[in-house]
């Protein structure tokens, strides 16, 4: 049996113990011998963005004998809504992540969470050009894009033809004629993912994006000034378009990016012949697809695209076009490699081989022309061609207004709410700011 | 009989012991301070600010966001979803296990496997289960195939799609991922209850169902008592299978207090009034579990209870 001395000692052994494995809960940061570890985040869990930044990642550490990085994928929303406001709260766990820009950037900027990179990227500001002000917060540089582009109808041209359209619709009515020769034809025109909220909420975006004037958007996203009887008509323009049945069988529960029973999904699989989404849908397609059947990703063959289509005698400019990129930040407390790192991929070595993977399309010049998909290209002349290119407007406008957007929007898409409740949830929420 | 003074050897195992108490209490106080008390005690002060997780904080507002939430109708929904689900669990999902256990509890071919394979579900990971669901719920998907294989398909829902329908689909795999552990539970319960009681009713020519009735059930209070408390509090505290399964959609027909918390709190990043909403959560439940042990559990517990909450 234990005498006194070795109970005591045991006990306060296990105290040592608990309140060290308390303690043991911070990371590790590099050592005094020049090591250093860079931990960086993105949403491209499946092939070819996967692949390609593990990648990039090994040439990193290979031209950067004293650099380790850590490249962690995770699911979007998780990783927009949950992770890295939490790590940058926490203040550690992730050095480089991705970064949506605009709203989200300037609250993590006020909060002095992110790097200011604006003298270690002057040469890349000038190749990437007028898509990094997203990333850019009062004068300063915050962030660098990878990737910009602007959304549109990706849509099965087979399944077209099988329904007798020859030319995709250039308006509103012309989209609507094609609606009606596919159900006729015993197929679901549009697949939309109203699960995932955002997705449906792009409809009242284009709506909102063809009724105002660039000058009102612009006020709507400094002030928070919805009061332009443009974002009422946006809404009812949306309704019209809901009523008109184009979508999926159960769309409000339909998830945008997971698996073959999302909007993806469905029209990757010949389920649906449209579906209104970024420039990032087609390597969404093919990673779905390389998951159900196995083998390399590989967007379907059958994927055209055309713009958003104009609306007769609306208000907003017509070749005005809704866009949106995804970059990466440095955090306020990550190595100076972190920089080195985030610029070399927006070097136009790593960006030719982000176009040419089909992912998405490169921002910094000089890389454009690794673009090989047709549909791509399509989107890429979209850009050019757009007089106003408008953020996505949750992105813009901050999780705080665009979540309650996107939750009114749904609301209206599940038969729910009217088009002024929108803009009355979207004042609400701006008035708890 | 006069109490002895205390002789030094005793009075000093005393105090030995109460070191040695200390001592081994401390591990679980300090994480039980850290982790539980230290969390709750900074969602009360977040709870009294605008504050959006990252800015300093600093702009104090007060009992606003509690009248916020109140007056949501989202909210007040959550709060709906979360008494229907408690409400439903005990009428419901009770009666059933209850069943199940007394049924297995009789000698049964093959008793063992049924016992396991009831208990599956409960095993499973809440996101494994969810998503499984999840996808086998989806328009066209298994299950749609096999109702329409029986020659059910007039039947077929848009499970999780149909505002007036996923509320009960999501009650649905609530049921079946916890009527296991109501039925594990039951059995255990049964097992305290001695067959002499029923032999003897049966000499006295009681039936089957006269023996449950009057003997086995009212033998298995306590154990019925102890899982409607669990049921309840699990209830009013659901959240993953419900942020996985719908993600409290759609347009918030299967929203509860933990999911609106969630979703206000870190998607829409107002963290002062997801505290907020979090304070009001933990203080519906505090009242559920003090009531509910107070006035139902007395019996069970004796005089120990309104000390200590589990």
């Amino acid at each position: 049996m234990m005498n006194r001395r070795s109970k005591l000692v045991a006990v306060s052994a296990a105290v040592t113990l608990a309140v060290g494995a308390l303690a043991g809960c911070s990371g590790s940061q590099g050592g005094g011998d020049g090591k250093v570890t860079i931990t960086w985040w993105h949403n491209g869990t499946a092939d070819p963005l996967l692949s390609l930044w593990d990648g990039v990642a090994r040439d990193f550490e290979k031209s950067h004998p004293n650099v380790t990085v850590k490249v962690e994928a995770y699911q979007n929303e998780e990783l927009q809504r949950t992770l890295i406001p939490n790590a940058l709260r926490s203040g550690s766990g992730v050095d480089l992540y991705q970064q949506w820009g605009a709203g989200e950037l300037a609250s993590q900027v006020e909060a002095g969470y992110v790097m200011d990179i604006t003298d270690d990227v002057t040469d890349e500001l000038d190749a990437i050009g007028g898509t990094a002000a997203p990333w850019q917060y009062q004068g300063k540089t915050y962030g660098l894009p990878f990737q910009f582009g602007i959304e549109g109808f990706w849509y099965n041209k087979d399944l077209f033809a099988q329904a007798g359209i020859d030319t995709p619709p250039t308006t509103l009515d012309e989209l609507y004629g094609d609606i009606d020769k596919l159900k006729t034809a015993g197929i679901t025109p549009i697949a939309v993912g109203a699960g995932d909220k955002w997705p449906a909420a792009h409809y009242w975006y284009n709506f909102a994006l063809k009724s105002c004037s660039p000058a009102v958007l612009q006020k709507a996203q400094s002030d928070y000034d919805f009061s332009d009887g443009c974002f009422v008509k946006a809404g009812e323009l949306l309704q019209q378009f809901i009523d008109s049945k184009p979508f999926n069988d159960g769309y409000l529960a339909t998830s945008a990016q997971q698996g073959a029973g999302s909007s993806a999904g469905l029209l990757a699989t010949g389920k649906a012949a449209m579906e209104l989404m970024g420039h990032w849908d087609p390597g969404v397609m093919g990673g779905i697809l390389a998951d159900e059947n196995g083998g390399e990703a590989k967007a379907p063959d059958f994927l055209g695209w055309f713009n958003f289509p104009g609306i007769e005698g609306a208000q907003g400019d017509p070749t005005a076009a809704l866009g949106g990129g995804d970059g990466f930040s440095c955090a306020a407390w990550a190595p100076k490699e972190c920089v080195e790192l985030l610029k070399y991929i927006d070097s136009v070595e790593v960006q030719s081989k982000f176009g040419e993977s089909g992912a998405g399309l490169p921002v910094v010049k000089g890389s454009e022309s690794s673009i090989a998909d047709p549909n791509l290209q399509q989107v890429l002349a979209g850009l050019h061609s757009a007089s106003y290119v408008q953020l996505w407007l949750d992105t813009a406008y901050g999780p705080t207004v665009g979540g309650a957007m996107n939750d009114g929007i749904v609301a209206l898409f599940g038969g729910k709410g009217t088009p002024d409740d929108i803009v009355k949830s979207m004042e609400d929420a701006a008035a708890t700011l | 009989m006069t109490a002895a003074p205390l002789t030094r050897p005793l009075r000093r195992s005393r105090r030995r012991g109460r070191a040695l108490i200390i001592g081994f209490l401390a591990p679980a106080l300090v994480v039980y301070l850290t982790f539980v008390l230290l969390p709750v005690g900074l969602a009360a002060v977040y709870s009294f600010f605008n504050w959006n997780g990252l800015s300093a904080l600093d702009r104090f507002i007060g009992f606003d966001n509690y009248a916020r939430a109140l007056a949501d109708p989202v909210f007040q929904g959550a709060i709906g979803h979360n008494l229907a689900i408690v409400g439903l669990s005990l009428l419901i999902q009770g009666p059933i296990a209850i069943g199940v256990a007394l049924l297995l509890n009789r000698p049964l071919r093959g008793r063992t496997i049924i016992r396991l394979l009831i208990f599956v579900p409960y095993v499973l990971s809440e996101v494994i289960a969810g998503l499984a669901w999840k996808l086998l719920l989806q328009p066209d998907g298994p299950v749609d195939g096999v109702l329409q294989g029986m020659g059910l398909g007039g039947v077929v829902q848009l499970w999780l799609a149909d505002q007036n329908v996923v509320f009960w689909t999501l009650f649905f795999v609530l049921c079946w991922k916890y009527l296991g552990f109501a039925i594990i539970l039951f059995l255990a319960g049964l097992q305290g209850v001695p067959d002499e009681l029923s032999e003897a009713a049966q000499i006295d020519g009681a039936t089957w169902w006269q023996t449950q009735r009057h003997i086995t059930i009212p033998l298995l209070g306590p154990t019925i008592r102890i899982w409607a408390f669990l049921s309840i509090i699990g209830s009013l505290q659901l959240f993953d299978m419900v942020w996985i399964l719908t993600g409290g959609g759609p347009v918030n027909a299967t929203t509860t207090m933990a999911t609106y918390m969630v979703q206000y709190g870190f998607q829409r990043s107002q963290l002062g009034y997801g505290s907020a909403v979090a304070v009001i959560l933990f203080i519906v439940s505090l009242i559920f579990a003090l009531l509910y042990q107070r006035f139902i559990l007395r019996r069970d517990f004796g005089a120990s209870l309104t000390r200590g909450v589990s």
